[in-house]
C-alpha cells in the first residue's frame, strides 16, 4: 500500500515514455491523429451514393396519433423515402425490444409517449433537404392529458400510458427490493437516534459533445449490413440487431469507429439506428443518421430520477446501526434501463457504503411517465451514483443531528480492512478496501483541520463557507455471467493477441473506448505481461468482424473484465513462448526464468531468447518441442468471478455569495484507489472529467418538464454543464489497494468522480448553510435553488 | 474563401452554414458540431484571424476571407507547439472539442504569449469538454506557451531575423 500524492506538479510516477514497457504514464496512441483533426467519428464518414435521414418528432407529451400524412414530403425534389410507423407496423418493426425486456416504439403507431418521440422519417439527399422534408409532413394529434409528477403516477385516475401492453391498467413498472426489512426494522427501533430525509436525484443527461448517430449500409448482392454507429457496445447491438431485424448475424457488421464520449448515453439501441437500417433496407443506399443536440437531450437515455428517502438509525455516540430507503424511480414511458437482466435497479444494492452496519433494507417502485426512456447512463455504474448520493447524503444529516465532525463519523463507521472480502447486508461481496488511510491522505491534502478554523473565522464574520466530504465504495466491473447478463447475453469479454513473425502485437478487443484510452493502456497491459514495448502492439477494436464478442464499455467494466483478458491472454502466449524458449535454449520449461521480455536458463542470464525471437521462431523454420503449433497467438474469454470495489475519499470547498446565492467550488480534493493504476496520467484524466460532471449535477445539470410533459431542457441554452470558468483545478492523490481477484489487482475507476463528487458538494453547500438551519437541499443547487434555502424552502424538483 | 490557404470556390446554398461547408462540402471533418444553440464551441475555427463558432457563420459569408482550421494547423510536418501541448499534457480525451480548442488556444497564444491561468480559463469559456475537465487543457497551453518562448529565446540570441513565431 503507498500514498502518493498527485497534486499539479508534484506528481510522482514512472514515466513509461522513457521506459521500454509496463504499468506507468505514457503519452496516449490516439492522440496524433486526434489533434490532427484525423479522428474518424460517424458524421465524418462519407460513402459513395450516401443519404440522409431526419426523424420528424412529437411535439406532445401523450397524444393519440390520428393520422400521418406524407405526400408533400414524397413530393420534395430531392426526397427519396418516407417511412411512418404504420409502414414499420407492416413488417414487424414498429416496436423494439429494448434492454431491460420492455419494448419501446421505433416509430409511433397508436400514440406518442413523450415530448421528441419518434414518429416518422425522411430520407433524402442532403441533411438540409430531409430537415425541410420534415416540416411537409402532416400529422394530426389528439393530445392526451400527461403523467410527469412521478408522485401520481401510480394514483388511481392517472392516464395510463403503456395501453399497447395488454392488460396494463396502471403505469407501475416494476418493484424491487433488497435486504432485510424486519432486521431492519428492529434494529431501527432500539436506535438512539433515527433521521429520515427525502433525497431526489434528478433526471440528467449524460450529452456527450457527439450526439448519436449511424451510417447503415445495406448491401442487397450478399445481403450484409454494414452499420457504423456510435455505440458503446458494438457486440451486444449486432445481436440485437440480427433478433429484431431479423438478419443473419453472420451478415451483420458492427462499427464503432472513434467515440466522441458516450458516458452511457450509448449503450442503448435508439430508433434511429433501427431507422437508419430501414432506410438502407429500402433505398439500397448507404443512409446516415446524426441527431442534433436537441433530439440528444430529449430523446435519448436521460440519467438517475430517483425520488428517494433516506432513513438512518445510530447510537447516540455515532455508531450507524441500519439504514433504510423507499424509492421511486421515473423510468420514461419505455423501460429501456440498461443493466444487467437480474438487477432492475442497477447496483443500487450497494446503498449501505462504506461502512459497517447491522441491517439494510431497500423497497423501490418504478413508474412509468411521459418522458423519454433511459435511468442508466452518465457514469452511474449502473445506479451507484444514486446509491452513493443517498448513504453521503443521510450520514451528513446524521453528524448535522449528533452535531458532529463529517470526517470523524465516517472514519468511526468503516469497514476495517481485515473484514475484506466483506458481504454487506444486501448481499455485495466487496473485494478490498483500506478506507482510513485513502481519508487521511485526502484531510492532509485539502489542509482539513486548517479549512475547518478558517471556516469558523468566516462564520464569525457572516460569510458562508462549506466543506463537503463524501467517502464512496463503487462496484464495477459487471459482472459473473452466472448472475449478470444483458438479454441473456454473458456479461463476460473476450480478448485476442496475436504476435506477428517480427515480434510486433496486435490485441484484439470486445469493450469500445470513447476516449478513456484503451488503445494506450491496453497495450500497456500486454507490454507488461510480454515485455513487448506498448508502441509495438496495436490495439483493435470496435468492429464486430475483427474483435471477439463481449458486451462493450460502460459501468468502468473495462479495465476489470477486459483487462483481466488481456493479462490472461497475454500469459497464455507467454506459456507457448516459454515452450518455445525452451527448445530454442535446449533446456527444460523448469529451468527457465522470465524477465520482462525474455526467457533466461536459470543461473546463466547469458542464455536468453528475446519474446522477439520467439516470435520468430514459431512462424520460422526449425522444429518446435513436440506438440506446438507453430504461430504466436492465444484467445480468452473472461468471467470475471466478483466486481471491483474502487473507492475514494473527496473533500470539496465552496464559498457562498450570501448576497446572490451563487455557489462557487475553491477548491476540490479526490484521493482516488482503483488499486493497481495502469496509468496514472489517464487516471488523472479520467477523474478530472468526472468531478465536472459533478459540479454540473450538483449546481447546474437538469432536465425538467412543464406540467404538460414539454421539455424545458433541449439546449444547451438550458441544460447548463460546467465550462472552465465553474471548476476549480482539481487536486489528486491516490492509495493502491489491489483487487485480489483480478489478475493484475486493477480496479476500475472511470465513474468513480461522477459517483463520488455529487455529494461532496451538496453536502459542502449544506455545510455553508448550516446557519440557516438547513439540513438539506436538492440538486441542482443553481443560485435562485439555494436562494429559496436560505429563505427556509428548499424546493424540490420535477 | 481560402481555406489553410488554399483558394476554394464552390456554389453553395445561401442557407449553407461554414461548419457544414468545411465538413461536408471540403471534407475538412476535424472541425465538429456538437450543438444547435452555438454554446459547446467544437466547431471553432478562425475567419480572418479570429476564432469563431463555425455553426454560427454562413459559408457565404466566409467567401472572400480567410478560413483556417484544425488541418492547417500543423505546418509543413511538423505539429504546432499547442498540438504538441494537447499530447503532453493530457489535453484529450475522446478529441471531440479538442480541434476547437486548439483553434482558441492558439490564437489565445499570438496575442498574449504567457497568458496566465485565469486568462486560458476565460479563452475557452466558449467551448465545452465533457472528458477532461479542463485543468489539462490549461496545462496543455501553458505548456505550449512555455514551449515558444523557449523556442523564440533562443532564436532571438542566435539571429535576428525576427520571424520566430
Amino acid at each position: 500500500m503507498t500514498a502518493v500524492s498527485e497534486n499539479g506538479h508534484r506528481t510522482a510516477f514512472v514515466d513509461n515514455d522513457k521506459k521500454p514497457c509496463g504499468h506507468g504514464r505514457m503519452l496516449r496512441k490516439e492522440d496524433p491523429r486526434f489533434v490532427r483533426g484525423k479522428g474518424r467519428y460517424v458524421d465524418d464518414l462519407d460513402l459513395p451514393g450516401m443519404l440522409h435521414l431526419a426523424i420528424l418528432r412529437s411535439p406532445f407529451a401523450h397524444a393519440r396519433v390520428l393520422s400521418v400524412d406524407t405526400t408533400l414530403a414524397e413530393a420534395h425534389p430531392k426526397v427519396r423515402l418516407v417511412v411512418t410507423g404504420a409502414m414499420l407496423a407492416e413488417k414487424g418493426l414498429a416496436w423494439m425490444p429494448t434492454l431491460s425486456n420492455d419494448v419501446q416504439a421505433v416509430l409511433a403507431t397508436d400514440k406518442v409517449r413523450f415530448q421528441g418521440q419518434e414518429v416518422a422519417f425522411v430520407v433524402a439527399e442532403d441533411r438540409y433537404a430531409a430537415r425541410d422534408a420534415l416540416e411537409l409532413i402532416d400529422v394530426e394529434y389528439e393530445p392526451l392529458d400527461p403523467v410527469i409528477d412521478v408522485r401520481t403516477a401510480l394514483s388511481p385516475d392517472a392516464p395510463v400510458i403503456r395501453d399497447d401492453l395488454e392488460g396494463k391498467a396502471d403505469n407501475h413498472c416494476f418493484d424491487w427490493e433488497t435486504g432485510d426489512e424486519a432486521e431492519t426494522e428492529a434494529v431501527f427501533a432500539r436506535a438512539d437516534v433515527v433521521v429520515t430525509e427525502d433525497i431526489v436525484y434528478p433526471r440528467v443527461h449524460p450529452a456527450p459533445m457527439e450526439t448519436c448517430g449511424a451510417v447503415a449500409d445495406f448491401d442487397q448482392v450478399d445481403g450484409r449490413l454494414t452499420l457504423w454507429s456510435t455505440t458503446q457496445a458494438p457486440h451486444a447491438h449486432r445481436t440485437l440487431y440480427a433478433i429484431v431485424a431479423g438478419l443473419p448475424e453472420h451478415k451483420i457488421r458492427v462499427i464503432s469507429p472513434d467515440i466522441g464520449g458516450g458516458f452511457g448515453n450509448k449503450v442503448p439501441i435508439y430508433p434511429g439506428y433501427v431507422c437508419a437500417i430501414v432506410g438502407s433496407l429500402l433505398t439500397g443506399k448507404p443512409v446516415k443518421w446524426m441527431e442534433d443536440r436537441a433530439e440528444n437531450l430529449i430523446s435519448t437515455g436521460f440519467a438517475r430520477d430517483y425520488v428517494m428517502r433516506g432513513e438512518i438509525a445510530a447510537t447516540r455516540d455515532g455508531r450507524i446501526l441500519a439504514v433504510r430507503t423507499q424509492v421511486l424511480a421515473d423510468h420514461g414511458a419505455f423501460n429501456g434501463t440498461a443493466a444487467p437482466v437480474k438487477y432492475p435497479a442497477g447496483f443500487f444494492g450497494v446503498f449501505t457504503g462504506s461502512y459497517d452496519i447491522e441491517a439494510a433494507h431497500c423497497k423501490m417502485t418504478a413508474v412509468y411517465t411521459n418522458k423519454a426512456p433511459g435511468g442508466v447512463a452518465y457514469a452511474c455504474s449502473f445506479r451507484i451514483t444514486e446509491a452513493v448520493y443517498l448513504i453521503e447524503r443521510i450520514v451528513d444529516c446524521l453528524a448535522y443531528e449528533l452535531a458532529m465532525d463529517p470526517v470523524e463519523l465516517r472514519m468511526k463507521n468503516f469497514i476495517r480492512p481485515e473484514q475484506f472480502p466483506f458481504r454487506t447486508k444486501t448481499g455485495w461481496v466487496y473485494d478490498s478496501g483500506n478506507y482510513a488511510p485513502t481519508m487521511e491522505l485526502a484531510k492532509e491534502l485539502a489542509g482539513y483541520d486548517a479549512l475547518r478554523a478558517e471556516q469558523a473565522e468566516k462564520r464569525a464574520r457572516g460569510e458562508l463557507m462549506g466543506i463537503g466530504v463524501s467517502f464512496f465504495t463503487e462496484a464495477v466491473g459487471a459482472g459473473p455471467r452466472k448472475d449478470m447478463d444483458i438479454l441473456g447475453l454473458g456479461m463476460a469479454d473476450g480478448c485476442e493477441l496475436r504476435v506477428h513473425p517480427t515480434g510486433k502485437a496486435v490485441v484484439r478487443l470486445s469493450v469500445q473506448s470513447q476516449g478513456q484510452g484503451h488503445e494506450t493502456t491496453f497495450a500497456q497491459i500486454v507490454a507488461e505481461e510480454l515485455g513487448i514495448p506498448p508502441q509495438d502492439i496495436d490495439v483493435v477494436h470496435g468492429d464486430t468482424d475483427q474483435t471477439p464478442f463481449g458486451l462493450g464499455t460502460y459501468g468502468s467494466r473495462s479495465t476489470p473484465v477486459s483487462g483481466a483478458a488481456a493479462a490472461l491472454v497475454a500469459r497464455k502466449v507467454r506459456d507457448k513462448a516459454r515452450l518455445i524458449a525452451s527448445g530454442m535454449l535446449e533446456v527444460s520449461v523448469a529451468d527457465l526464468e522470465w524477465e520482462k521480455g525474455s526467457f533466461h536458463v536459470a543461473g546463466d542470464p547469458e542464455a536468453s531468447v528475446t519474446i522477439q525471437a520467439i516470435a520468430m521462431r514459431a512462424h520460422g523454420a526449425g522444429d518446435l518441442p513436440e506438440g506446438v503449433e507453430g504461430g504466436l497467438e492465444a484467445q480468452i474469454c473472461y468471467n470475471p468471478e466478483n466486481l471491483t470495489y474502487p473507492h475514494g475519499a473527496y473533500i470539496c470547498v465552496v464559498d457562498i455569495d450570501p448576497g446572490t446565492a451563487k455557489v462557487t467550488v475553491r477548491r476540490f480534493v479526490a484521493v482516488d484507489d482503483c488499486g493497481t493504476r495502469i496509468n496514472p496520467m489517464i487516471i488523472e484524466g479520467q477523474v478530472h472529467g468526472g468531478l465536472t460532471d459533478g459540479v454540473g449535477m450538483a449546481l447546474m445539470e437538469m432536465i425538467s418538464f412543464d406540467e404538460d410533459g414539454n421539455c424545458l431542457s433541449g439546449s444547451l441554452m438550458d441544460y447548463l454543464i460546467p465550462t472552465s470558468l465553474e471548476v476549480p483545478d482539481w487536486e489528486t492523490g491516490f492509495t493502491v489497494t489491489p483487487s485480489p481477484h483480478h489478475p493484475i489487482g486493477a480496479k476500475g475507476v472511470g465513474e468513480s468522480a461522477t459517483v463520488g463528487s455529487p455529494p461532496a458538494i451538496v453536502n459542502a453547500v449544506v455545510d455553508a448553510l448550516k446557519p440557516y438551519g438547513i439540513r438539506h437541499a436538492d440538486m441542482p443547487l443553481t443560485p435562485s435553488r439555494v436562494w429559496e434555502a436560505m429563505q427556509g424552502r428548499p424546493t424540490p424538483p420535477i | 474563401m481560402t481555406v489553410n490557404g488554399e483558394e476554394v470556390t464552390r456554389e453553395i446554398e445561401g442557407r449553407l452554414l461554414l461548419v457544414h461547408f468545411l465538413r461536408d462540402h471540403l471534407r475538412l471533418t476535424g472541425t465538429h458540431w456538437g450543438c444547435d444553440t452555438s454554446n459547446c464551441g467544437t466547431c471553432v475555427v478562425w475567419l480572418d484571424g479570429e476564432p469563431v463558432k463555425s455553426c454560427t457563420v454562413l459559408a457565404a459569408m466566409a467567401g472572400g476571407h480567410e478560413v483556417r482550421t484544425v488541418e492547417g494547423l500543423e505546418q509543413n510536418g511538423e505539429l504546432d507547439p499547442v498540438q504538441r501541448g494537447f499530447v503532453e499534457c493530457h489535453g484529450l480525451q475522446c478529441g471531440f472539442c479538442t480541434p476547437g480548442m486548439m483553434m482558441t488556444a492558439r490564437a489565445l497564444l499570438d496575442r498574449n504569449p504567457d497568458p496566465s491561468d485565469t486568462e486560458i480559463r476565460e479563452a475557452i469559456s466558449g467551448q465545452i469538454c465533457r472528458c477532461t475537465g479542463y485543468a489539462t487543457i490549461v496545462r496543455s497551453v501553458r505548456w505550449a506557451a512555455a514551449e515558444e518562448a523557449g523556442t523564440r529565446t533562443s532564436l532571438e540570441t542566435q539571429a535576428t531575423s525576427g520571424s520566430a513565431s
